[in-house]
């Protein structure tokens, strides 16, 4: 049988970077292929270059046996290849109609073309469990929907191969299911589905087949069911990684932090933090899980004294900081905090890593004196950083934004660890960042513990949350839904995070 | 104040309202697109100089218009190149082509004419009059009705023009694949270039009609409202009409009616110059104060927070 889509010799460079090194591929009709890679392993721009959104320097593009030239979007779309993007490329404001006609319109007035799709958007929902209200604003809708929108944006248009580049980012598990149903039905009924991730477990779910990228070369090609996590993970990373964390017991000593039923109202007075109760021990890791959104952010902002509670108290060593609204404060007196939001909060983009690396600790005493900086010395502390935390490249005068997501977060959790917290307080520690820099990120989240400090950890991946934490939260909609073990259920996890209590009745 | 005065203002009110609903128009089609139209008043300057040389010159208002059209198509296409093509800043580009006119009108003026900026004055043959319908003079003195009906129907062809297009603009919007794309490409331009739809042609596309719409503006101030062109005669009607566009949230409907809001304001501030309320006489700037200051009492507390489209202001690029 011809394949849907083969790429033949694909090459392209952006500059220096060489995103994609003479890259073929062949994709069979109607089956589901995995494409995964690190970051930066050339993955979008591989399915960038088939969708028409870059060109490519060499190579040759096969679409249904035949040689065709992908210039634009368009071409590509009458192709037949629809892609649901990492960010929707959705028109908020618009309903689930006028975006699914988007580009499709097939005349000068809007009319007909509404009403067409109406009655095709009936059809694939009852398809392929598409529900979505066609007089939705999709601004309004959750992104689970929202990615509903895409796919059938897609599918409206006539795709037969369908591109999914890291679609499950944003869902919660069962979100995800169902995603991977409506995959499925789309395979059986002889679509072709390309699915872009960094998450393995994906891959061995759902893929037939698989194709591993490293550094802008493709690596392999394997049978999905004649493939495991371990090797496909170190074909990605190219020599053998830990997949899971090795840690012992947890020893808890006395609490550090104590949040007693804290809330936290937003502008319109919508609780967002309501009624959260927890403790963090010395020497133990505790894990908030949760789809983004849910109150975590918020949390994290009114404990490390960013924002202001509303009510609730917040106990640091045995102290009430609740109103101690001053981060530099708490972080003198041993409250590190890694930000969620590593590039707008965790460091300036704009100045070099051994500038970045002293926010927060500029007037140190060994940095200089009152309003003078001594340059040297940032620079040898920021090189001594980098050094113990493997920072690559090892160079203090580089900008902090042209290094890797995950070397800007060991710069990050070298800066705040380096301090000797008795708390750190952890968002998104591995959000963005390759295989190789989450295990060593772990290792050392897990060595803080070992060394009797207390973790608070926020994460959406439940994957991280359950290798690392000694205790669960789940929060939603603002509320802590119960506690767990870190072997609890991971369906059991998905529930709370959808909301749902299974022992409440 | 008498009855008549009343309906004086009221027909005022039209008149005053045209380039207001001109230009707030052209504001809208280029800000839907994500175009930030800050040059509005340049545009309609430049337009009603060029109107009024040329309907001098060649003895006909037509000829006016055409030209002072394709003079404010030029200056928005290098509002378009800077801001679309070259991805400048919208507001420094629009700022400039207000400077660019203000200047120009007057030094080629003066140069032309040696009137101290003005251009000859054009009488009734080489302006756009009120049309002259049959039976004009008999309604309009019939009385009670003659000077109602006065209000509505003593006008020249640019202003049906200009009330004309508020529907076809809400309906173009609305209805058409054009408006679709041409909203979608202000609101999120990647969605819009994913679809395979060019977003620098669309956005070229708002641009040009914007410098239309400011082209016949322009051509109404100095060929129908007044006699000739006289320098700055624009008076910030371009900054009003911005200020209009934000007052109706971006809609086209809504712009109309600030629009003759902010002309019965204005042409009230013509009829009282000079009264007197309880020994005081109130400024005329009071007046003229009045729209901006309405505009942001009545964002802050009354009408809620006005939205304007996303992607407004911000150049397209590619890159994620």
């Amino acid at each position: 049988m011809t394949p849907a889509i083969e790429l033949i010799g694909i090459d392209k460079r952006f500059g220096a970077v060489h995103a994609n090194n003479d890259v073929s591929l062949s994709i069979a009709k109607s089956s589901i292929h995995g494409i995964i890679g690190e970051n930066g392993a050339g993955k979008s721009t591989l399915m960038s270059i088939l969708f028409g959104f870059y060109a490519a320097d060499k190579g040759e593009i096969k679409v249904q046996g035949k040689t065709v030239k992908v210039n634009s979007s368009t071409d590509a779309i009458a192709l037949g290849i629809g892609m649901v993007h990492q960010h929707f490329m959705l028109v908020d404001p618009f309903t689930v109609l006028e975006n699914v006609i988007l580009g499709a319109e097939g005349g000068a007035l809007i009319g007909p073309a509404l009403a067409k799709a109406r009655a095709e958007l009936k059809r694939l929902a009852d398809e392929y469990e598409l529900d979505v209200d066609p007089d939705a604003i999709v601004g309004e809708l959750p992104v689970g929907l929202q990615q509903r929108v895409e796919i059938l944006k897609a599918l409206y248009k006539g795709a037969d191969v369908l591109i999914l580049d890291e679609p499950t980012g944003v869902l919660t598990p069962d979100e995800a299911d169902h995603l991977f149903r409506i995959l499925q039905q789309l395979r059986n009924q002889g679509k072709t589905v390309i699915l872009i991730t960094h998450k393995l477990r994906e891959i061995m779910a759902i893929t037939d087949h698989v194709s591993v990228m490293r550094r802008g070369e493709m690596v392999a090609t394997k049978e999905t069911a004649k493939t495991s996590l371990e090797e496909l993970a170190e074909l990605m990373v190219g020599r053998r990684v830990l997949m899971h964390v090795e840690k012992g017991a947890a020893h808890p000593g006395e609490v550090v932090l104590d949040v007693k039923n804290l809330v936290w109202r937003d502008r319109k007075g919508t609780p967002r933090v309501d009624g959260v109760s927890f403790q963090v021990r010395k020497g133990e890791i505790v894990g908030i899980a949760g789809v983004s959104g849910n109150g975590q952010s918020e949390l994290l902002d009114v404990i490390t004294g960013i924002a202001k509670a509303t009510s609730g108290t917040v106990l640091f060593e045995g102290e009430d900081i609740t109103d101690l609204n001053d981060p530099s404060i708490l972080r003198r007196r041993g409250m590190a905090h890694v930000p969620e939001d590593r590039q707008h909060r965790g460091l300036i983009t704009s100045f070099s890593a051994a500038e970045s690396a002293i926010l927060g600790w500029q007037n140190d005493a060994g940095l200089g004196r009152s309003y003078h900086l001594n340059r040297n010395a940032v620079i040898e502390r920021c090189r001594k950083q980098m050094e113990e935390f493997d920072v690559r490249p090892a160079d203090p005068l580089l900008k902090s934004s042209k290094f890797s997501g995950g070397n800007q977060q060991k710069l990050i959790l070298a800066r705040e660890i380096g301090s000797n917290p008795d708390l750190l307080i952890v968002g998104q520690p591995t959000r963005g960042v390759d295989i190789g820099a989450i295990e060593f990120i772990h290792k050392r989240l897990i060595h803080l513990r070992d060394m009797g400090k207390a973790i608070l950890l926020v994460s959406v991946e439940l994957d991280e949350i359950r290798s690392l934490s000694d205790r669960i939260l789940v929060m939603f909609a603002g509320r802590v839904m119960g506690e767990r073990g870190p072997d609890a259920d991971e369906r059991e996890l998905g529930l709370l995070m959808a909301g749902v209590v299974k022992d409440a009745a | 104040m008498d009855l008549s005065i009343f309906l004086e203002i009221l027909s005022s009110t039209m008149r005053m309202s045209v380039p207001l609903i001109l230009a707030c128009l052209a504001g809208l089609w280029s800000e839907r697109s994500g175009i930030v139209d800050i040059g509005l008043e340049g545009k309609m300057l430049a337009g009603a100089f060029a109107a009024a040389a040329a309907a001098s010159y060649f003895q006909s208002p037509w000829m006016g218009l055409f030209f002072a059209i394709i003079i404010s198509l030029l200056m928005s296409l290098v509002h378009g190149y800077a801001s679309i093509t070259q991805r400048g800043n919208q507001v420094v580009s629009g700022v400039a082509i207000n400077m660019l006119a203000a200047g120009l009108t007057v030094v080629i003026g003066n140069s032309w004419y040696k009137q101290g900026g003005r251009t000859p004055a054009l009488d009734d043959l080489t302006r756009f009059m009120p049309i002259d319908f049959p039976g004009r003079a008999s309604l309009f003195s019939i009385p009670v009705f003659g000077p109602i009906s006065k209000i509505f129907l003593d006008h020249s062809i640019l202003t049906y023009l200009a009330f004309a297009m508020v529907p076809l603009s809400a309906w173009a919007l609305a209805k058409t694949r054009f408006g679709l794309r041409l909203r979608a490409v202000g609101e999120n331009p990647h969605a819009v270039d994913t679809a395979g739809i060019s977003v620098a042609r669309l956005r070229y596309q708002a641009v040009i009609i914007a410098g239309i719409l400011c082209g016949i503006a322009g051509t109404y101030l100095s060929t129908s409202l007044s006699a000739g062109f006289v320098r700055d005669m624009t008076a910030g009607r371009g900054y009003l009409a911005l200020t209009a566009l934000i007052f109706s949230n971006w809609r086209a409907w809504p712009a109309l009616y600030a629009c003759l809001l902010f002309g019965f304001l204005q042409a009230i501030a013509n009829f009282l110059q000079g009264v007197h309320f309880f020994g005081l006489e109130i400024p005329v700037q009071f007046f003229n104060a009045l729209p901006y200051v309405m505009t942001v009492i009545l964002l802050a507390g009354f009408i809620g927070k006005s939205v304007p489209p996303r992607a407004s202001g911000i150049p397209y690029t590619k890159d994620r």
